[in-house]
């Protein structure tokens, strides 16, 4: 019974739910008090020790649909059965093999059982990849006796007079029919256990993937992309608000307090506290969204978008031919619904630098401060257009840190009509950054050393 | 055995039947999650089955529980009703932003502890008057400083309080996802050992644990140290037919006519893009609302006068109110 909890632990960390060993403890003391009696208490029992929010309570109960209701074997019933139970010599014929009976006497439980004893021998809960799945059922196969029928449906061919033929019709197509099952029962195991292992080794690829490079980002990432990058800035501003958070400890302020004492003859009616003032940090980040970059600016936009759910205050920006301020964009939709907006007003233009920075400085300039942090996601080409150094010196003297992000490899910068070495002068960082991987750890040392905490 | 019980239950078409756990006490709303359910409704909360589950197993676990769910779908509310079903006194606790643990804890009472200095200052002159040099003096005083640091002085705060209560109580400890992250780690020595260490008095462990239960909104999410050691419940918007129960629960005197047609509108309401949908309190708010105002059904014009009851935002106010026949209608 534990193995098989142990099991149902395995499925559920495929499907992304997160069992610590103390999880799986407490699941096991809920179900010693609740019994396996009731489906309804014991699932909800599970569900209350082992999801802890909402989308894994969703996954849970996926997964314990498919792992607890494992379909019974659906064997077509042998075409015996239209003669009745199967005859005395067939039964004698297959005496060998427990399995042979059991098909041809249709005994659908007993086939399960056995399939699922043959499972464990063969090892087809360990499956791991999708490619495992033809090997892994063949095994399962030849552990629950295929060959021994393999071999009466042989001897049965060879009897004189075909009189053994009709019983090897009927195993051959039992045998086939055998053979789809164990196919199900292999990709079903597949689905509890390996799906999850599939879509990190896809997570992974993708966080190394080169975001500009030709195409960009295959449509079919897209979405795991997006949640991928949603981690990541969920990951990075709790981090980060934690810094922020000074906590105002409950300390007295004994100087403060004697000195208002004095009003009183000495006696402290007032007691007065420690106090930590902490400086607001803000972000302004101005993102690229033209042609040139046209493969990355989803992906920016997408970490714009995630940076903006997480961080308080922050200023979004995008520009391709103008500059207009997103944040309203980002704020009123749903991811996908923003970018396409953002897209759809700015995107893809001719790029204009000096145009962008010069709207910049129009309207926002003043909100600049020595708190202020901007980011810029950019490649730096600027179609040979001027690219107004003067603003970008003006940004970088009022504002405590000016990040630039260039989807770019270094050596390419200055080559063209790329302004990023001219830029790079007026930054603190200037980085490359092709890959989600490259991001997060940029943004991370950003927030650690440029936002004030 | 267990084995083939297990069997048994898991294929769907034999699963065997137990007879609920006979000679139950009929007084005791703890012998099953069904007497849980009926001793929950008496005190006038109907809780859907899971919800009855997740706090049964918490009280036989003696573990915390840990409520999601928007606002208004009764979290609080399950922690008060469940003190008054058990008898038990409620301490809460409502958690902020900055809140920390000489508020949630205990605090010495400065305040008490200068006045006092300032009042027995006469009488530690005495005492240090005939001390020989420094040293001495030094020591005495060390001996008077203990006095300060001491039960006359200490302020218990709510969760000093709960591990205080010798015959158990229930601890609400509300939207801890307002609390800061170094306030989260703090609460994980009280959550689970039932006990908190004070540097001045030793550790102070709680004889009957508390039944915690912690609310979250979701304004951030919670570290998964806290979470593990917690059950989770998720109490999602009820269906129409629980809305309904609960609804004739809070609002005596209500008429079933009018209780279908309302929940059947919010209802309708939550299918729509709204900044805040109506939760089971506006519900309930309304209900009462519309009793007050004698309305034995639903006209659009008294729905349209009683919108601002259910919906808590001008835009959503102004985007219903012209369909608001319409909603009618569609029912």
């Amino acid at each position: 019974m534990q193995h098989t909890l142990e099991q149902f632990f395995r499925a559920l960390r495929a499907a992304d739910v997160r069992v610590s060993p103390a999880e799986a403890i407490d699941a096991s003391r809920a179900v010693a008090v609740t019994g396996y009696g009731d489906r309804t208490l014991f699932r909800d029992a599970l569900c209350s020790t082992l999801a802890k929010s909402a989308e894994e309570v969703d996954r849970f109960e996926s997964v314990f649909e498919s792992f607890f209701s494992r379909d019974a074997v659906g064997m077509p019933p042998p075409s015996a059965s239209e003669q009745g139970e199967p005859s005395e010599e067939d039964m004698a014929a297959t005496e060998s093999s427990p399995l042979a009976q059991a098909v041809l006497q249709g005994d659908n439980a007993q086939i399960q059982q056995s399939m699922e004893e043959a499972a464990a021998r063969a090892g087809v809960a360990d499956i791991r990849l999708s490619t495992q799945r033809s090997r892994l059922t063949r095994r399962l196969l030849e552990e629950m006796g295929l060959e021994e029928i393999e071999r009466i449906i042989a001897n049965a061919r060879r009897m004189p007079n075909g009189e053994g033929q009709g019983l090897a019709d009927r195993l051959d197509q039992a045998r086939r029919d055998l053979f789809t099952e164990a196919q199900r029962y292999v990709a079903r195991q597949h689905d509890l256990y390996a799906a999850g292992s599939a879509r990190e080794l896809r997570e992974e690829r993708l966080a190394k993937k080169q975001l500009n490079a030709d195409g960009g980002v295959d449509p079919v990432d897209y979405q795991l992309m997006q949640a991928l990058v949603k981690k990541m800035a969920k990951r990075l501003a709790t981090k980060y608000a934690r810094r922020r958070r000074a906590a105002q400890k409950g300390h007295l302020d004994v100087r403060k307090t004697l000195r208002r004492s004095m009003a009183h003859g000495g006696i402290p009616f007032q007691i007065e506290w420690k106090v930590k003032k902490i400086d607001r940090p803000s972000i302004v980040a101005i993102c690229d969204v033209s042609k040139s970059v046209a493969a990355a600016a989803q992906f920016l936009l997408t970490f714009l978008y995630s940076l903006n759910e997480v961080v308080d205050r922050m200023d979004a920006f995008a520009f391709s031919g103008r500059l207009i301020s997103v944040n309203d964009v980002l704020d009123d939709n749903a991811v996908e619904g923003a970018i396409l907006k953002v897209l759809q007003e700015i995107g893809f233009q001719q790029t204009d630098y000096g145009r962008s920075l010069q709207d910049f400085a129009e309207q926002h300039l003043d909100s600049l401060d020595r708190r202020t942090t901007v980011i810029f996601l950019g490649d730096g080409r600027s179609n040979f257009a001027d690219p107004r150094l003067d603003i970008m010196r003006q940004i970088h003297d009022r504002s405590r840190a000016v990040i630039w992000l260039n989807p770019e490899p270094e050596s390419y910068w200055g080559q063209g009509d790329s302004v990023m070495n001219r830029y790079a002068r007026f930054c603190h960082v200037a980085k490359q950054c092709g890959t989600i991987e490259q991001l997060e750890r940029i943004i991370d040392d950003v927030l650690r050393s440029y936002v004030p905490h | 055995m267990a084995q083939s019980g297990f069997q048994s239950f898991i294929s769907k078409d034999r699963i065997l039947t137990i007879s609920p756990p006979a000679a139950a006490n009929a007084a005791d709303p703890l012998a099953s999650v069904d007497t849980l359910i009926e001793g929950l409704g008496s005190v006038g909360y109907i809780a859907s089955r899971r919800i009855a589950t997740a706090l049964f197993m918490a009280v036989k676990l003696e573990k915390p529980i840990l409520v999601e769910g928007s606002a208004g779908v009764g979290k609080t509310e399950l922690a008060l009703s469940t003190a008054t079903l058990l008898g038990l006194p409620l301490i809460r606790m409502q958690c902020y932003e900055g809140l920390d643990e000489s508020k949630a804890l205990y605090e010495w009472k400065y305040g008490k502890q200068l006045l006092y200095t300032q009042i027995l200052k006469d009488r530690m002159g005495e005492a240090l008057a005939d001390a020989p040099d420094m040293d001495a003096a030094m020591d005495r005083l060390h001996g008077m400083g203990d006095l300060f640091f001491s039960e006359p002085f200490l302020e218990p705060r709510p969760l000093m309080k709960a591990l205080r209560h010798d015959d158990g109580c229930v601890l609400l400890i509300d939207e801890v996802d307002k609390s800061d992250e170094a306030f989260e780690a703090f609460l994980l020595e009280v959550l689970s050992a039932y006990q908190v260490s004070v540097p001045e008095l030793g550790v102070i462990k709680a004889k009957t644990p508390p039944l915690v239960f912690l609310t979250s909104n979701n304004v951030r999410d919670l570290g998964d140290a806290l979470k593990r050691r917690c059950l989770h419940l998720h109490i999602p918007l009820p269906e129409a037919a629980l809305e309904e129960r609960i609804v004739a629960a809070r609002v005596p005197g209500i008429e079933a006519k009018l209780t279908r047609e309302l929940v059947a509108f919010v209802q309708t309401l939550r299918t729509m893009d709204l900044r805040k949908s109506p939760s089971i309190s506006e519900t309930v708010d309304w209900a009462r609302a519309l009793v007050l105002l004698h309305a034995g059904s639903l006209a659009p014009e008294v729905v349209r006068d009683t919108l601002n009851v259910i919906l808590k935002f001008e835009q959503d106010i102004t985007a219903v109110e012209p369909q608001v026949v319409e909603l009618l209608h569609r029912r």
